[in-house]
């Protein structure tokens, strides 16, 4: 019998992935455990492998296809024994196991290249949105995009409550406004792109279609922003305690054979663990704000937030404050490096209750952070620098940095926002208060 | 005092008994507490032995107009009353036994007595005070008895009695509720039905077929006041030709017993009166929820118009107390009351049903002719104010209808104008009742004409009128 293989879900909740590279060829002969094709969902992009031995006949979505829903046929792979052309022939599903005539060595085996495309892959890539035919037509002409509704309907299928949420302004899973009725009290949208596009000089430009990262960072931010009141709190805490404390640290490390220290811990590493435990001792911020009510978390899992190429992403690490500096910092590098290479699993960046944000590499004195929900709030961390400071009256140089916590005003008032970030820093400022 | 259950359902009629089958599947450690009859009114006095004696008028209706199929029945039709009723009531006892056999497989607690909640998670259960309905179905074998029993959720499904209105409460000998109308000795040669709602219609329609004498009188302007107007004045017509007198927006003032019969005084709207005399009376102005006894008011329980208040999901006020079905206030019927012990026990599962539309709930009256509808009739279409597209279908035009010798009958639709949505589905006429689950599924299924429009029904059925209905409702009826 025919191999169908198909788009996986790469999470619960995945409904499509982008197609992003076919590793095999129409006719290449792939044994189990072959990556076959890598797949690119929202942040993470997944390896498809190959189950059984056989030959890839067909290749049914192209590569580079975009929105390809799960459990779609991608390709088919003829099992051994079996007539690859016939095979490809077959249209998949339903393929039934031809007359197993002896085959010439697959790879050389003539590939139906001529095999017409599976009417899979769409044009638009648009996948199929349940949704109930009345739902469809009211919002037809509410002039809304089902793309934009979250459904409440069995298994998630949009029903009439749905776009009539929409069209109040609740339901829409982002802004949604694409007939801007006057009255419709949706989020407004920016401007078309064919307005902004006219505003420059044809060719003055190169065009670039927005990667899926692209899209969920642009959706989630303008979520964030439309949805969550947000509001600041910035102070400057001083690092001389833990500067000193990390050279200790670093320099006690054990070397390998290789003469290689187990760990160097960095600042960041610090500022993770503080993060987590003055979450610990302010409870009431460790939190996720939700329609009805307050998710009080018992651990403290941090994301972490990672610059990756083309965008960035959120790892988090999950009950930080149980972990010592040097576990948090192997598992940080760890993140990173798999986060760069858009390995990370999605259960590896979802959820969280806060999350740190450190651009002081980049010599930034402060700034303060878009909150990534569903977290309560996000540390903003800056550049540790000597600074002149005031202490009894006298001058004297200190290395500082400058945090802001950014905080949803749904969930941590003003006043425990200040206790978070003070616990932060009398933490960051005592590094030898986090041993115990 | 035994181990504690996770949830204890007081009152095992059709909502109680599924809440029970429902919570077992969801692991839960169940019982069920009730007094007189596994299965409740439903299926003990009510909508399960009332069709069995429908189903015995329907085939004495055939036998006796059995020329206009082309046969002959040698000698005269004739009938024992005594065993119709016991047919009626063999079929009860076997689904009462039924309901038994599924307790014991899924593994529900039964147990037998009267039920008051002492406290939050807390119920004593005593032996029955008053005397239970007779015949009783024998007490299920190897259920729990009087005692004191604790669980985490209680869900009171107590369901409900028939209403007594002052001066005309029934005596059981004269004066009928449906427990009496439902096992007579003999068929009364006269009979005054007081209420045209289910109940009232259906025990008129099947006395009449018995060949009584049959007068229904309804206070309000149309029998089946729940009813499409439309759809109720076409019964209405063909009940008259039936031979039954049908008094509407006319009262019962007074009743005065005499040795073997009644005298009814009624009065019309416009006060004129008359009295009627009647061998029987059956009284059937509705139903009143069972709230009495269970410690509801010291619990504080909240209540409206005598029914326990619910949020949708069978929640009271009070946390850990539940309410389902009849007593959680109308439509009172059971298959209202079997969805919401489901949608209650899956809350308090935490899977987050969606409280159920009461538009969506069909209701189904099996008198001769039946009657089917769900959702809003056109009146209450209007009184919303919502521009509607009306199809109407007749029977005499369904080639089905007439082979069966059963030209007459109405299917009508209504739309909403403007989106397409079905807003209701109103019937009148032979096994309109099966029929009827069809725009139901279209409704919750959210589909609008155009779907209706494309589905093939098969020919040659009665569904097919389904079909034209809608067609109709858009211009395109083919067969009218």
């Amino acid at each position: 019998m025919p191999i169908n293989i198909l788009m996986p879900a790469l999470s619960p909740t995945m409904e499509k992935g982008n197609l992003a590279r076919w590793l095999k060829k129409e006719g290449d002969k792939v044994k189990s455990g072959d990556v076959l094709a890598e797949i690119e969902t929202d942040k993470a992009t997944m390896e498809v492998e190959a189950i059984d031995e056989g030959v890839l006949a067909k290749i049914v979505v192209a590569e580079g296809t975009q929105d390809v829903a799960v459990n779609q046929l991608i390709a088919i792979i003829a099992s051994e024994g079996e007539d690859v052309t016939a095979v490809a022939g077959s249209g998949g599903a339903s393929a039934k196991a031809q007359a197993a005539a002896p085959v010439a060595p697959a790879a050389a085996a003539p590939v139906a290249s001529a095999a017409p495309a599976a009417p899979a892959a769409k044009a638009n890539g648009a996948g199929r949105i349940a949704s109930s035919p009345l739902a469809r037509r009211l919002a037809k002409e509410a002039g809304l995009d089902l793309s934009a509704i979250s459904g409440t309907g069995p298994h998630g299928r949009i029903v009439e409550r749905d776009v009539k949420a929409a069209q109040a302004g609740g339901g829409a899973k982002a802004p949604a406004a694409q007939g801007a009725k006057p009255s419709a009290p949706a989020l407004t949208k920016g401007m078309s792109d064919e307005t902004i596009k006219k505003l420059y000089e044809p060719g003055s430009f190169e065009e670039i279609p927005h990667d899926s990262m692209r899209k969920v960072i642009a959706s989630r931010l303008v979520e964030a922003k439309q949805t969550i009141p947000h509001f600041y709190l910035t102070v400057d805490c001083n690092l001389d305690a833990l500067l000193a404390a990390r050279e200790a640290i670093n320099a006690a490390a054990p070397k390998n054979k290789d003469k290689q220290p187990a760990y160097k811990i960095s600042v960041n590493d610090f500022v993770i663990k503080a993060m987590a435990l003055a979450l610990q001792r302010v409870p009431d911020a460790n939190v996720t704000y939700t329609e009805n009510t307050m998710l009080k978390h018992r651990h403290s899992d941090v994301a972490v937030a990672v610059s990756i190429p083309g965008g960035l992403i959120t790892p988090v690490v999950r009950k930080a404050e149980t972990k010592g500096l040097a576990a948090i910092s192997t598992e940080m590098k760890d993140l990173a490096t798999r986060a760069r290479a858009r390995k990370l699993q999605p259960q590896e960046y979802q959820g969280g209750s806060s999350a740190v944000s450190n651009l002081g590499m980049f010599g930034i004195k402060n700034f303060s952070a878009v909150i990534n929900p569903p977290h309560a709030s996000i540390l903003a961390v800056g550049a540790g620098e000597q600074r002149v400071i005031v202490e009894k009256g006298q001058m004297r140089i200190a290395n500082m940095m400058s945090v802001t916590l950014s905080t949803d005003h749904r969930a941590v008032d003003g006043a425990l926002g200040a206790e978070l970030i003070s616990a932060f820093k009398e933490l960051i400022e005592n590094p030898v208060s986090m041993l115990v | 005092m035994s181990t504690p259950y996770d949830i204890l359902i007081i009152g095992g009629g059709p909502g109680g008994y599924v809440a029970a089958i429902r919570a077992a599947q969801l692991g839960y450690k169940t019982a069920v507490i009730e007094r007189e009859h596994l299965g409740g009114i439903c299926l003990n006095w009510g909508c399960i032995p009332t069709k069995a004696l429908l189903r015995s008028a329907e085939i004495y209706h055939y036998a006796t107009h059995a020329k206009d199929y082309g046969l002959a029945i040698e000698g005269k039709v004739t009938f024992d009353a005594a065993t119709v009723v016991k047919r009626s009531r063999g079929v009860s006892a076997q689904l009462n036994g039924g309901i038994g056999f599924l307790m014991k497989k899924n593994k529900i607690d039964v147990i037998w007595g009267e039920a008051v909640i002492s406290k939050v998670g807390e119920v004593v259960v005593s032996a029955m005070k008053k005397p239970v309905v007779q015949p009783q179905h024998p007490i299920p074998k190897g259920v729990l008895g009087e005692g004191t029993y604790s669980a985490k959720h209680i869900i009171l499904a107590t369901g409900a009695r028939p209403r007594v209105l002052p001066g005309i409460e029934p005596d059981g000998k004269l004066i009928w509720t449906y427990f009496e109308a439902m096992k007579p000795e003999t068929f009364p040669k006269s009979l005054i039905v007081m209420g045209s709602g289910a109940i009232g219609i259906e025990f008129a329609s099947f006395y009449r077929t018995m060949g009584t004498e049959v007068t229904v009188v309804e206070v309000l302007p149309q029998i089946m006041p729940v009813e499409d107007a439309e759809i109720s004045a076409h019964a209405r017509k063909r009940f008259e030709k039936q031979g039954m007198k049908i008094l509407t927006s006319t009262k019962v003032v007074k009743v005065e017993k005499k040795a073997d019969s009644v005298v009814c005084t009624l009065e019309d709207d416009k006060g004129a009166r008359q009295t009627l005399e009647a061998e029987r009376m059956i009284s059937a102005v509705g139903v009143v929820c069972n709230t009495e006894n269970l410690g509801l008011e010291k619990l504080g329980v909240k209540m409206d118009r005598g029914a326990i208040v619910t949020d949708g999901l069978g929640r009271t006020n009070i946390p850990g107390v539940y309410a389902i079905g009849d007593v959680a206030g109308p439509p009172m019927l059971a298959h209202k009351a079997e969805h919401e012990g489901v949608l209650c026990v899956e809350a308090i599962k935490g899977l987050h049903p969606h409280a159920m539309e009461k538009t969506m709930i069909p209701g189904c009256t099996y008198c001769h002719p039946q009657v089917a509808s769900v959702g809003i009739t056109e009146a209450k279409a209007k009184e919303l104010g919502i521009a509607v597209k009306v199809g109407r279908f007749p029977f005499a035009g369904n080639g089905k209808a007439i082979a069966l010798g059963e030209p007459e009958g109405l299917v009508k639709t209504i739309f909403d104008a403007k989106t397409g949505k079905l807003l209701g589905a109103h019937m009148v006429g032979a096994e309109v009742t099966e029929l009827i689950q069809g725009y139901v599924v279209a409704m919750n299924c959210e589909t609008t004409e155009e779907e209706l429009i494309h589905t093939v029904f098969p020919h040659p059925t009665l569904s097919e009128m389904m079909h034209e209905s809608v067609m109709d409702a858009y211009g395109r009826v083919v067969h009218a």
